[in-house]
């Protein structure tokens, strides 16, 4: 047999590719230009995913039991008994996160170099497109929570960075400040989990945690377990866009549409998720009612970004909605037990929905720089590949069998059913108001007739303000088909859609190939369905049904106009029922004055203790300072005057 | 106890003498050379209750410890003295108190 240990040495390539991309791209980036950098970042990636398809084929050569592999590199942080390492950990969970964020990644990439075209700071795109790679993967692969953290820093760095990529527009930069201030909430509950982890188990690894509570599960109290598991969620909250710091995604979709499907859909929203997974064993041992929280909250915010994704008319607007809608998805997986459904919905969600963003981008830089939905329309016939993989992208998310998503939200909603079937209702509902949404903007942008007539007058007006862009012509130009080097990666996504389902088909234990590989991963904390087999093929029936109903739904309303679209377009959905609006008033109003009392506080209590401390040894010092006289005469006298005191102290204490 | 028909407090008055005057010059002279010879006289009014104790108590320890004393005496005068010397030469004097450049 062939000799395949090397390839699981070769882990920490996955890393340095895309780092070594973003050091050329940050020395020579500006002089190697269009398309020159874009090309780098893209082969960096490349790198980067053949390296992690070359461990998981070493991994495959290795026993289940022996598919935890720490890779130590160096000694990060040693400070007493505290250590935190550089290392990788390379196990089945994070090898299938890093083969789809490095193999999504670098179509992306691809993708954004047509995207970008033109762009003045098209290298300083990929500059930090490579650097969020290299962040993502250390966060991924990172074998301890500080290392996990500190690539939580960094995407969190690069989604700012992207955000307000185009900085010169205030709302642009504004949004970038919403997304890195939300994710600070979020950050704050991380930092304290990582506090308890290390007092309570001494250590932060990932390894050391799950084998001190193999060994013994009384090793933790369950109150400080359940306080970690919260306070993570707290920060996968804020990193995957959970009520109610989820305010951020929908404005970050003002970044560049590449950055929104690869770090707003695909990836770094996904972090949170992971960061669950990953710790399951704390979950495991923690009181029953903290993953029911993150379960309740998961399947709250499901449904509820599904409302609000019905009445918006941005098509970037709808998909962060549903975006938001499918992580909550991930995270009733997640708080049901049910890891391996969260990660195979995080791999097909990556697919299907870096493919709907795709593919709204090239419809946004087809019809330049245009995102209203109420302006496309017939979009099918000038778009022709455009539409064909959209539509399978909006067939999977719908969960149209035997597309990917059918798969995996069906493997959710059984758990779901298994745990709480108010749970369950509430994830069909989502279901349907999914695939009826995703038809809406099917049907809105590439059916029907070309809509500019009914809101012309503002379409004027809009091209007045946008005079020195030369806009002019945009009535008189025919949008067409992008390039091909924005199909090319399109393409490949949607045949993604179509067969990921494949990974983890739920007919036999022998088609669970996902389970099965991860089961390393999830030490037993893993759910099983106990449901007959009967059950599960009703559930998949009434999951099918329900995406049916929504589509059929939506084609009455949106392509025969059989119905009013006003009446599912809630003011109070587009709004998202002012959760938003009551955030930002509460922390502009209230908010802000606790903080102010917060600051006081810090500045006069904490501050002033610690410059009283310094104030008084400074002014023990002046004093002090007065018997220094430079005068040895002085100086004999004191040390005379001190052999008194002390002749004076042992005669008078002598016992003889 | 008695030493050469004297008592020993005789001597120790004799020491005590010897060193108030020594620390009382050291403080109230300004010329550093003075102030040397006074610090000399403590040590030696130091010296000479050592060697009282030990012949009145027959104990060699007094007499060792008073050549202790005789060799940090020497060495303090050899950098004490090289240090009015080096004063000297920068044109600063012996008086003690014009050298406190040291005044905090």
């Amino acid at each position: 047999m062939l000799d395949i240990a090397w390839m699981l040495d070769i882990a920490w390539m996955i890393c340095a590719f895309p780092l070594f991309g973003f050091l050329i791209l940050l020395v020579f980036g500006r002089r190697l230009g269009e398309p020159h950098a874009g090309w780098l970042a893209t082969a960096s990636i490349f790198g980067s995913f053949a390296s992690s398809v070359l461990v998981y084929l070493a991994m495959l050569g290795l026993d289940a039991e022996d598919r935890v592999v720490p890779k130590k590199l160096f000694t990060w942080i040693q400070v007493n008994d505290f250590t935190a390492d550089a290392g990788l950990l390379v196990d089945p969970l994070s090898v299938t996160m890093v083969m789809f964020i490095t193999g999504v990644g670098m179509f992306i990439s691809m993708y954004a170099i047509g995207y970008m075209h033109n762009d003045k700071d098209f290298s300083k795109f990929f500059l930090y497109l490579t650097l969020f790679v290299f962040s993502m993967l250390i966060l991924v692969l990172g074998d301890n929570l500080l290392l996990t953290f500190l690539g939580w820093e960094g995407v969190g760095l690069c989604s700012y960075l992207l955000i307000s990529f185009w900085f010169t527009d205030t709302s642009n930069a504004s949004a970038g400040k919403k997304a890195f201030i939300t994710n600070r909430v979020g950050d704050w509950g991380f930092m304290l989990a990582i506090f308890l982890a290390f007092t309570s188990f001494g250590s932060i690894r990932y390894t050391d945690i799950a084998d001190r509570i193999a060994a013994d599960p009384n090793s933790i109290a369950v109150v400080t377990a359940t306080a970690i598991t919260l306070l993570l969620f707290v920060g996968a909250a804020g990193k995957s866009a959970q009520i109610p710091l989820y305010i951020w995604l929908p404005d970050a979709m003002a970044g560049p549409t590449p950055v929104s499907a690869l770090i707003h859909a695909a990836t770094m929203v996904t972090a949170g998720v992971y960061l669950m997974v990953r710790v399951n064993p704390i979950v495991g041992v923690a009181y029953d009612f903290a993953p029911s929280v993150i379960a309740w909250v998961g399947v709250g915010t499901a449904l509820f970004a599904a409302t609000a994704a019905v009445a918006q008319n941005d098509i970037k607007k709808v998909l962060a909605y549903s975006t938001v809608s499918q992580l909550g998805y991930m995270m009733l997986a997640v708080g049901t037990g049910a890891y391996v459904a969260a990660i195979f919905h995080m791999v097909t969600h990556a697919f299907f929905k870096a493919l709907l963003f795709l593919g709204s981008g090239s419809v946004i830089h087809a019809l330049d720089h245009e995102q209203d939905m109420r302006r496309y329309g017939g979009l099918r016939s000038l778009m022709p590949v455009t539409a064909a993989t959209f539509i399978v992208g909006w067939l999977a998310i719908a969960g149209v069998p035997p597309f990917s998503g059918f798969w995996s939200k069906d493997e959710i909603l059984l758990y779901a059913w298994e745990h709480n079937i108010v749970m369950w209702f509430a994830g069909i509902v989502t279901a349907v108001l999914t695939a009826f949404y995703m038809s809406r903007v099917v049907f809105m942008t590439f059916y029907g007739e070309r809509a500019t007539a009914d809101i012309a007058g503002e379409h004027t007006q809009l091209a007045g303000e946008h005079d020195n862009h030369d806009n002019h012509d945009k009535h008189g130009k025919q949008p067409c088909e992008v390039s091909r080097i924005m199909l090319i990666p399109v393409i490949v996504l949607a045949s993604g859609a179509v067969l990921l389902g494949a990974i983890n088909l739920p007919f036999a234990s022998g088609t669970h190939f996902l389970e099965h590989w991860l089961e390393p991963s999830l030490y037993n904390n893993e759910a099983y369905a106990s449901a007959t087999t009967g059950t599960k093929w009703i559930l998949a029936l009434l999951a099918a049904a329900g995406s049916a109903l929504g589509i059929i739904a939506a084609r009455a309303v949106y392509l025969k106009r059989r119905v009013a679209s006003e009446k599912f377009e809630w003011a109070v959905a587009a709004k998202a029922w002012h959760l938003d609006a009551a955030v930002t008033s509460f922390v502009g109003g209230p908010g802000h004055k606790i903080f102010n009392a917060v600051n006081t506080f810090d500045s006069v209590v904490v501050d002033g203790l610690v410059n009283f401390t310094g104030q008084a040894v400074r002014s023990c010092g002046g004093w002090l300072r007065g018997f220094q006289t430079g005068l040895m005469r002085f100086y004999a006298l004191l040390m005379a005057v001190g052999v008194v005191f002390m002749l004076v102290w042992f005669v008078s204490r002598a016992s003889f | 106890m008695e030493i050469w028909g004297m008592s020993t407090e005789w001597y120790l008055l004799l020491s005590a003498a010897l060193f108030t005057i020594g620390a009382v010059g050291l403080l109230v002279r300004e010329n550093l050379l003075v102030m040397f010879m006074c610090v000399e006289l403590m040590l030696n009014a130091v010296n000479i209750t050592f060697v009282a104790f030990g012949v009145g108590w027959n104990d060699v320890g007094g007499h060792v410890a008073v050549f202790f004393v005789l060799v940090v005496a020497a060495t303090e005068v050899v950098v004490g003295l090289a240090l009015v010397v080096l004063l000297n030469r920068f044109r600063v004097g012996s008086n003690a108190d014009d050298v406190s450049r040291m005044k905090g």
